[in-house]
């Protein structure tokens, strides 16, 4: 592969589609990735992107636009699981598990019920970063600069809420309305990005990146941009490699980003090996 | 000069419809130090969790004649995620009360200067830029009381500020409290009763009831008829254990 034949690459619009999907995948999960792994509310992410199925199927069944169905579904579960753990007192793995299963269980008997084949289902579960429409480009960027100016604006909020809930209660802040925000955030986040890698895969995109981040701060603030910074070399690589050895390109994008947790920990290790010893 | 800080009235707490508190009455004074003490579960951070509004009572009454932002808080340490990316320094800026959240959205280098000013006073500004996860137990702790003073407190509220550190860093810490309670009123929780009475001035025994004893001088006979069967900690076997002020206080055990 050579610059020249990447360059030509750009001149298709499915290719160009798919490089800006990348582009504001890498800054919406890289944020809001750095909040979930940060806060310890991965398994909560889980149970969000699983019950947006349930709406990916109304949206089948109705004829609606799935992702709208799917935002629906995630902003509710999300909403349900805080719920359900605050307020009914329902152990927090539980109620995840309940809404993570009740969307799936929705999802497959309205895509059952639904009249003819659902050609497009297998690019909801394992992602199509290749098909992404202009308007889903505009919904990502939109929401890419909203996180930006969000957590750009209110930094010192999300980050005292999310590092000690109760204490922050304490000094005056807002934490219910806070809580209420970012898990909407986190809902929208994880239904925009479902067609870059797919429900079954998006999780990874908003922990790897972070896990790789990890290694070389340990501060939220740097987290972010590092993160945005491996997410995007990621999932551009990972586009290039299944174009060029066509295979799936949500698979692809997440395989490379595992290769690029290994290399850097790598790479890290030998450096540290090395200069004790030189 | 006030005579009470705190008046707490009648207070009852229930936590999954269980009573933890019945019908606690208890006046917190100004420059008191004040050793809760009381068995597990018998309600002992229900009581500081009512007191800073973070458990809703049944009923009864909590009163304050300072204002609630002059109530500094160091939570139990388990509480908090020692593996979250947050530096020390941002972690004792987060102790500052906010009236209006929207205060946060620009930078504050008065905070932040205050902030350096007591890691600097607690002899752990080297740390400063260090993420929590990186420190030692000790460390931890103090960076939290660093968090709790943020306010310039007049009532300090510690949870167990004794776990996760070593013996000495424990006597230090205990001698830091004694020069903040110069300036201010202490409430602190221990399940270390022998250390904590050569400090405090006063004591309260949680058991689903308050007891307050005005000294710091209490036998096993008051602990037991304070209902509030505690097993005090000292070395040797001395018939009917009082624990009262000592010369040394490293004679007590921390054999816990």
């Amino acid at each position: 592969m050579t610059m020249d034949t990447i360059i030509e690459l750009f001149s298709y619009d499915f290719f160009l589609h798919a490089f800006w999907a990348s582009f504001f995948a890498a800054i919406s999960c890289g944020i809001i990735g750095t909040y979930i792994v940060s806060r310890r509310i991965v398994f909560v992410s889980g149970g969000i992107t699983h019950s947006s199925f349930g709406g990916i199927g109304i949206g089948y069944f109705l004829g609606w636009n799935p992702l709208l169905g799917a935002a629906i579904f995630a902003i509710l579960s999300g909403w349900g699981i805080q719920l359900f753990t605050k307020k009914a007192k329902v152990r927090e793995d539980s109620s995840i598990a309940i809404w993570w299963s009740l969307g799936m269980a929705i999802g497959i008997i309205f895509i059952y019920l639904s009249p003819g084949y659902a050609p497009n289902l297998m690019s909801y579960l394992f992602g199509s970063v290749l098909t992404v429409s202009v308007s889903e480009l505009w919904f990502m960027g939109v929401l890419s600069v909203v996180l930006v100016l969000f957590f750009t604006l209110f930094y010192r909020l999300i980050l005292y809420v999310a590092f000690d809930e109760e204490f922050a209660k304490t000094t005056g802040l807002p934490v219910t309305l806070i809580n209420f925000l970012l898990i909407s955030l986190i809902a929208i986040t994880i239904v925009l990005n479902i067609r870059v890698v797919g429900i079954i895969l998006i999780l990874s995109l908003m922990t790897l990146p972070q896990a790789t981040a990890n290694l070389f701060t340990k501060d939220f603030k740097r987290m972010m941009p590092i993160s945005i910074l491996f997410a995007f070399i990621g999932s551009f690589v990972g586009l290039l490699f299944s174009f060029y050895v066509d295979i799936p390109s949500g698979a692809s994008i997440i395989f490379t980003l595992v290769v690029q947790f290994g290399l850097v920990k790598l790479g890290l290790f030998l450096h540290q090996n090395l200069s004790v010893r030189g | 000069m006030k005579d009470k800080l705190v008046e707490i009235k009648n207070l009852s707490v229930s936590y999954d419809k269980q009573r933890v508190l019945e019908d606690a009455n208890l006046v917190i004074q100004p420059h008191d130090f004040l050793g809760v003490i009381g068995p597990n579960g018998g309600g002992k951070t229900t009581l500081i969790k009512a007191i800073l509004g973070l458990v809703k009572p049944d009923s009864g009454s909590i009163q304050f004649h300072i204002p609630l932002k002059k109530v500094g808080y160091l939570p139990q340490i388990n509480q908090v995620d020692k593996r979250f990316p947050i530096t020390v320094l941002d972690v004792v800026q987060s102790g500052k009360v906010r009236t209006n959240f929207l205060s946060l959205l620009k930078k504050d280098p008065a905070d932040r200067a205050y902030a350096e000013q007591l890691l600097e006073e607690m002899g752990i500004s080297a740390i400063k830029h260090k993420a929590i996860g990186e420190l030692s137990g000790g460390q931890m702790q103090r960076v939290f009381l660093c968090r709790s003073l943020m306010n310039q407190p007049e009532l300090l509220i510690l949870d167990e500020p004794d776990t996760f550190v070593d013996n000495q860093f424990e006597s230090e810490l205990y001698e830091k409290l004694k020069e903040l309670n110069q300036r201010m009123a202490i409430v602190l929780i221990s399940h270390d009763v022998g250390t904590i009475s050569y400090y405090v001035k006063t004591i309260a025994c949680v058991n689903g009831q308050v007891h307050y004893h005005p000294s710091n001088v209490i036998s096993t006979e008051q602990l037991a008829s304070y209902n509030c069967p505690l097993q005090i900690i000292t070395h040797g076997h001395i018939p009917h254990t009082v624990l009262s002020l000592h010369e040394n206080h490293h004679d007590h055990g921390h054999n816990h």
